[in-house]
């Protein structure tokens, strides 16, 4: 027998280091050759470490959460001596062959526990939809009473039996009850719940500090008429055919591409550390889009070479492999400027943080019906407010209405946005 | 015309009817009970429990004759003989305690008994016609608990040699030729006890099997003791006409036209719900087939009619009908209930008895859940050797990730006594080792239960 040491593979695009958000092994798990170990999170992306060969998981390197830097230690593997390492296939990374792994002598070597370790009780299998919940007759009858589904109950007997005990921790804990109350009952509450920040949220976090402590944001609130843009959108909508159907995004894009062309400083990105500004041709808009994990960013590469439809269909293509996790990592970066929207949640107004090292972002906020006084009566329009924010650094306050005025007379005079310069 | 008002009518007295308007009148329901016939149902005056009685009868009297042969207990007795009038009185005189026992229980709850015949005006108004004229009554709710009939076959009508299982249950001398329409639970029950009885039995069943419902290694014990006890079993057969002579039943078994002789006929095809004759189709309630669509809380599509028993389908099981009449009672006094049953019973009072609760293995196969299976036959029991009855075995079937478990069925002698095991396992959400860690007594019939789970887990002790 002898031990291997899987190192964390280069994983492209100049990354130095990862932060590991899952293990997929724990100590004394049998793997196979391609087998997944850990996923690691790169500045966006989420990859798989799959295994060199077969053998016994014998160490760790570190808990989820923890960051690794490319090249260091990720698992140990025991195998057998006739194990031959093979190069890594192109799964996620390419390994340089020379140091992918080494053999270890495993009486120097201190086993760590195992840090990802997963509880193998009698976890209930799910249960199919439809399938009553495991419970006895008096515990089903007092869930009837207190208006608890449950559904929505973990089990804790076995095969995932809900139990008296179960049921009194949820009247205990009401809110744990996503969709039923415990009666009226109001309880004091005293517990805390600690919650490790890792993975996309830790990258959130660490992007909006950065950018709200470097950036002096000023922000620009606007209330646009969008009933002519509605109007177009219904008509282009009837006769779409099997185009997707187009929500205002697409014209807003357009708006802001067409925009850019008189104010080519707000597609741009501020290295404030060199002291330059690169300004782009290519507009590439980051699209804020909220997932399961959190916020991401994909881009829509070329708004200015793309027709409404053509970017209404990628908007579609990039917020659900956004939201499903397919998202390739080039599609999560080189954005030049960002749209914001909360869709139906937009409220009024809102105070977007720039995407650094953009010095532009655009928020979109809901349409309402408000009534506008046309100069001799009240008529109701449908209007939407635009909440942008500028890189104070760079764009001035004037420069920044001005660019806000310009997407504001795009959309309320939609024929500006398709007619030639 | 006499009108009375009340807060819950109940139609029909009979075992899922009287429930209910017990616990209603428990509970302060001012409530009203219509019944044209007696008081208990097809259940109580000529179901469950007439049949029930005839059976141990039969089996008392088989056992006697057994006596009188050469036994390896070294009893001797002289040959029996049996009075069957006497057993019928015998019958007679239990239903008799037993419906005035409902009549007592309805009195104690405060419950009205009205008796005669209702007729719906509309969903808040019922008259019913006795004997003293016509009774308006006003409810603000109620339930429909009229139960079903026997199926009648047209060729067939009942009258004369003809029976359906009430007549079955009243003749005052076995038939020395029996046939039996319909191999399923009440004609192969009336059958056997005929057969131990005296009758020579034939039983004409359409399909390939008896006791289709159940699985084949439960059927199988039945069939061997069918033919011990010397009944004719045809299979694929069906029942044509009495010949014209009426002393013989035509049947046609594989395209073959085949002469029966016989006495009597009975006929048990099945039972349909009682729905028609007294003005429900004034209300249009939504039907589920021929039965009434009924929600989790027994209503019908109309607000505050409800329904329970036979007509509501299938199981029709007296226990079924008494479940939902408790629940109905309970909501209609302002309780919060459901219909959350994980199982219904059910058994076959034939020899050996069978049990079914729960899923069993073709339910299994057919959901598609990967399951374990375990089994205790009867030959490995102390208690089934020492009361001469080895046949027979129980069966667990449970969830293979989580042990769960889905089915519990058994044939063998007097098991239906642990039909009520069975389902306690199943409606508390046991597991394998749930039953596996109970103790049962020793020596009895109950420990199969404990085995069939310690064969489900791979270790069975007594095997």
């Amino acid at each position: 027998m002898k031990n291997i040491a899987i190192k964390l593979p280069d994983v492209g695009e100049g990354v130095t280091e990862v932060e590991i958000v899952e293990w997929h092994v724990k100590v004394g798990d049998e793997v196979r050759e391609d087998d997944v170990l850990a996923a690691v999170l790169t500045d966006k992306a989420t990859v798989e470490i799959p295994s060199l060969c077969s053998g016994k998981i014998v160490w760790l390197a570190t808990d989820v959460g923890d960051v690794l830097a490319v090249g260091s230690e990720l698992v140990h593997i025991e195998t057998s001596d006739d194990v031959k390492i093979e190069e890594a296939k192109e799964t996620v990374a390419k390994l340089q062959p020379d140091n992918a792994s080494k053999e270890v002598d495993v009486s120097e070597q201190k086993l760590a526990p195992s840090t990802s370790h997963k509880p193998t009780s009698n976890l209930s299998a799910p249960r199919k939809e439809g399938e009553a919940p495991l419970a006895s007759p008096a515990v089903r009858h007092r869930a009837l009473q207190g208006g608890i589904d449950l559904r929505q109950v973990v089990g804790s007997g076995p095969a995932g039996r809900i139990t008296h005990e179960d049921l009194n921790r949820v009247y205990a804990n009401p809110v744990a009850q996503s969709n039923a109350g415990v009666g009226n009952a109001m309880v004091e509450q005293a517990g805390q719940t600690d919650i490790k920040i890792t993975g996309l949220r830790k990258k959130i976090s660490e992007k909006m500090a950065l950018a709200n402590a470097r950036i002096p944001h000023i922000t620009i609130v606007e209330e646009v008429d969008v009933t002519s843009i509605e109007d177009l959108r219904a008509k282009l909508n009837d006769d779409r055919g099997d185009k997707p159907k187009l929500t205002v995004l697409p014209f807003i894009t357009a708006a802001i591409v067409k925009a850019i062309q008189k104010q080519p400083e707000m597609n741009a990105h501020y290295y404030d550390d060199e002291g330059f500004v690169r300004r782009y041709e290519g507009v590439h808009a980051g699209i804020a889009t909220m997932t399961e994990n959190g916020l991401v960013v994909p881009v829509l590469r070329h708004a200015e070479a793309k027709s409404v439809w053509d970017i209404a269909s990628e908007l579609v293509r990039l917020s659900a492999s956004a939201r499903d996790g397919t998202a390739k990592r080039e599609e999560l970066i080189g954005s030049t400027i960002t749209i914001t929207s909360l869709g139906p949640l937009g409220a009024i107004a809102t105070t977007p943080i720039i995407n650094h090292p953009e010095v532009a972002i655009v928020g979109v906020n809901k349409i309402v019906v408000r009534p506008h006084w046309d100069g001799a009566e009240f008529v109701p329009r449908k209007m939407m407010n635009i909440s942008s924010s500028f890189d104070h650094r760079i764009i001035d306050g004037w420069d920044a209405a001005v660019f806000v005025q310009r997407i504001k007379t795009l959309l309320e005079t939609p024929a500006l946005i398709f007619m030639g310069n | 015309m006499i009108s009375k008002k009340c807060k819950l009518l109940i139609i029909g007295a009979g075992p899922g009817g009287y429930v209910c308007a017990i616990r209603a009148g428990q509970l302060g329901v001012d409530t009203i009970i219509v019944e044209e016939s007696h008081l208990g149902g097809t259940c109580l005056n000529v179901g469950c429990i007439p049949s029930k009685a005839i059976i141990h009868a039969s089996n008392e009297f088989e056992k006697a004759r057994e006596n009188a042969k050469d036994n390896p207990l070294g009893i001797r007795a002289d040959a029996p003989e049996i009075d069957f009038s006497k057993t019928i009185d015998w019958k007679n005189g239990i239903v008799d305690r037993l419906t005035q026992g409902v009549a007592g229980l309805l009195k104690k709850a405060k419950v009205q008994h009205v008796n005669g015949r209702a007729n719906f005006i509309d969903g808040k108004t019922v008259d019913v016609t006795t004997a003293g004229g016509i009774v308006r009554i006003s409810t603000e709710n109620v339930v429909i608990a009229t139960g079903s009939k026997s199926i009648e076959l047209p060729s067939l009508p009942f009258g004369g040699k003809i029976c359906s299982s009430t007549e079955a249950l009243e003749l005052r001398k076995p038939p020395k030729k029996l046939i039996i329409i319909g191999g399923g639970y009440i004609g192969l029950e009336l059958g056997m006890a005929y057969a131990k009885l005296g009758s020579k039995v034939t039983i004409v069943e359409a399909s390939a099997n008896i006791l289709s419902m159940y699985d084949d290694d439960l059927r199988k014990p039945v069939e061997k003791r069918m033919k011990e006890l010397g009944i004719t079993l045809h299979c694929e057969a069906q029942a044509q006409t009495m010949s014209e002579d009426g002393k013989a039943l035509l049947v046609s078994i594989k395209d073959k036209e085949v002469r029966i002789p016989t006495d009597k006929v009975f006929v048990t095809v099945g039972r349909k719900p009682n729905l028609t004759e007294f003005g429900l189709e004034k209300l249009s309630l939504v039907m589920n087939g021929s039965f009434l669509k009924i929600s989790n809380k027994c209503l019908t599509s109309m607000r505050d009619v409800y329904a329970i028993g036979d007509v509501t389908g299938e199981p029709m099981l007296a226990h079924r009908a008494m479940a939902q009449g408790e629940m109905v009672a309970e909501i209609v006094s302002g309780s919060k209930r459901v219909w959350d049953k994980r199982c219904i019973p059910a058994v076959c009072f034939t020899d050996p008895e069978i049990v079914s609760v729960g899923m069993s293995a073709t339910d299994v196969v057919k959901n598609g859940i990967e399951v374990v299976t375990g089994k205790f036959p009867f030959s490995a029991s102390g208690r089934a050797m020492s009361t001469e009855r080895e046949d027979g075995f129980v069966t667990v079937i449970a969830r293979k990730d989580n042990h769960e478990v889905l089915g519990i069925q058994g044939v063998g002698a007097e098991i239906s006594e642990l039909s009520g095991a069975f389902t306690l396992a199943i409606e508390m959400a046991s597991t394998l080792e749930d039953l596996s860690m109970v103790i049962q007594a020793h020596p009895t019939r109950a420990e199969a239960l404990q085995e069939s789970a310690f064969s489900a887990l791979g270790r069975s002790l007594h095997m």
